[in-house]
């Protein structure tokens, strides 16, 4: 069973949110996504400054077994790509919620409210009807 | 679920992730993949293979037929043990499958054929065993564990006996022997040194429980994929299949067309292929961006298109590298389609990495 931090947020596609003081927003994906992907081997994160919908992928996390795109949970500006990804990518596997964690962006206004995203006890359930 | 090996309960208990492999249970990674990759290059790790077929053929032709059937010459095999890689042709000269013989005495020789292709391999090799009287027996009895690494022999003798030691230490390359009661083989599909044993069923879970006790790392199917490539292994499926002759294969090196006067099966149809001209070649690439090349993926070369057969991204070089399948007269830069946009990658000649060292940069 992997690991579901109680004070973050999800989403159905396996990303999780946390909100940071400055009221931006950090994300990455979950221990079930590390997990299912492998050991990472490449990281693609945006360039601070791009605006991304929500839904729309923004970054890419390739393991030795497939590319996975990973989508913006909710209608944001990026900020920064963690910088750490290009020469570790297996962080992500290591340390999902932590020195994982893939960008950080600033929300668009309301959109955060807006989002839909799940509490950690509905991913939960998403991960158990996956038959994680 | 699929059909399951001696160790199918061991690999759950070592937390194994379990995935489907030609209708078979297989573990696929314990931990980390590429951690399991750098214990073989750099020390020692055992795989199960059980799921592959033994098969043993016996008769007083069972030579002769043998160099009827197979596209290498067993002629070759002259000590006992002594072992060769080959191709199993049809007719028209498409691979049926690839496969190592063991020449154990003149009445007796062992083959070991891939999982996937057992069925249609056992109906083949049967057809031609009754016209020259061998019997064939696949060995169901047996688990086989593959040990492999710079430290693989020196820990897997030590569960042996000790009169057995010493003789399982003397084996050369490629050749295999009974010893108290295990078949102990120096082969193996990683490019590292190591050995491959097939042993009674029963055998087998103590055995791994030792290795491990000894530091001899679990590792999967992941890791093997990733450990044969760099090595420069085709698999079959990949690099060949039935709708592809060995000379577009990388296997030529493995068809022995002398002497002239053995008839093997598909014989005359690679004689015609060669006289027409052959316009494929296997190479290797190492991409030169970020990204990890993967079969099927279009390659584009000035002379032509061709396609990737396997690729992965190598632990041991850190870039992705692959074999493909290219116009005959491909050198030097081709181009690789990955998610609609186009990389660059250069030719090389597999292996990609030797003795646990690149080979390529």
């Amino acid at each position: 069973m992997s690991n579901v931090p109680p004070d973050l947020k999800y989403t159905k596609s396996h990303e999780w949110i946390r909100t940071l003081p400055d009221g931006t927003v950090e994300i990455g994906i979950t221990d079930h996504a590390q997990h299912a992907l492998g050991d990472l081997v490449f990281v693609e994160v945006p360039e601070a400054g791009r605006a991304v919908k929500q839904g729309e992928p923004c970054a890419v996390v390739e393991s030795v077994k497939a590319a996975s795109d990973v989508y913006a949970p909710l209608d944001v500006e990026i900020t920064a790509g963690n910088p750490r990804l290009a020469d570790a990518p297996e962080t992500v596997n290591s340390d999902p919620y932590g020195e994982g964690w893939l960008m950080r962006m600033r929300p668009a206004a309301g959109a955060l409210a807006a989002a839909g995203l799940l509490t950690a006890a509905d991913y939960q359930k998403v991960q158990e009807a996956e038959g994680a | 679920m699929g059909r399951q090996t001696p160790l199918f309960k061991l690999h759950q208990e070592l937390n194994a992730r379990i995935v489907d492999f030609g209708g078979w249970d297989m573990p696929v990674q314990y931990g980390s993949q590429i951690g399991e990759h750098h214990a073989v290059r750099r020390a020692a790790g055992v795989f199960d293979v059980s799921h592959m077929c033994v098969v043993d053929l016996r008769g007083a032709r069972v030579r002769a037929f043998l160099q009827h059937l197979l596209a290498n010459d067993v002629g070759k095999l002259r000590a006992p043990g002594k072992a060769l890689y080959s191709c199993m042709l049809n007719e028209h000269g498409g691979v049926l499958d690839d496969l190592i013989a063991y020449f154990l005495t003149e009445s007796w020789f062992r083959t070991v054929v891939n999982a996937g292709t057992r069925d249609k391999d056992l109906a083949w090799i049967r057809r031609g065993a009754a016209d020259f009287g061998v019997q064939v027996a696949e060995r169901t009895d047996l688990a086989m564990l593959a040990v492999q690494g710079p430290q693989a022999r020196e820990k897997a003798v030590q569960l042996l006996g000790a009169p057995e030691q010493a003789a399982a230490l003397a084996l050369g390359a490629f050749v295999g022997r009974e010893l108290g009661g295990w078949f102990v083989a120096r082969t193996g599909y990683t490019g590292e040194d190591g050995f491959e044993i097939m042993m009674p069923a029963g055998d087998a879970v103590p055995a791994w429980r030792r290795l491990n006790a000894l530091g001899v790392a679990s590792c999967g199917l992941g890791a093997r994929d990733t450990l044969r490539l760099e090595a420069g292994m085709n698999l079959y499926g990949h690099e060949m299949d039935e709708s592809t002759h060995p000379f577009e294969s990388g296997l030529a090196w493995t068809v022995a067309l002398d002497p002239p006067g053995r008839d093997f099966v598909g014989r005359s149809a690679l004689e015609a292929i060669r006289e027409r001209g052959v316009p494929r070649k296997l190479v290797g690439l190492l991409l030169e961006d970020r990204g990890v090349l993967r079969s099927h993926q279009r390659v584009i070369a000035p002379a032509g298109e061709g396609e990737i057969t396997s690729g992965t991204f190598s632990p041991t070089l850190e870039r992705s590298i692959a074999l493909a399948r290219v116009p005959a007269a491909t050198l030097g830069q081709v181009q690789v389609e990955i998610r609609g946009k186009l990389l660059h990658a250069k030719v090389v000649k597999p292996p990609f990495v030797r003795n646990g060292r690149p080979l390529v940069s």
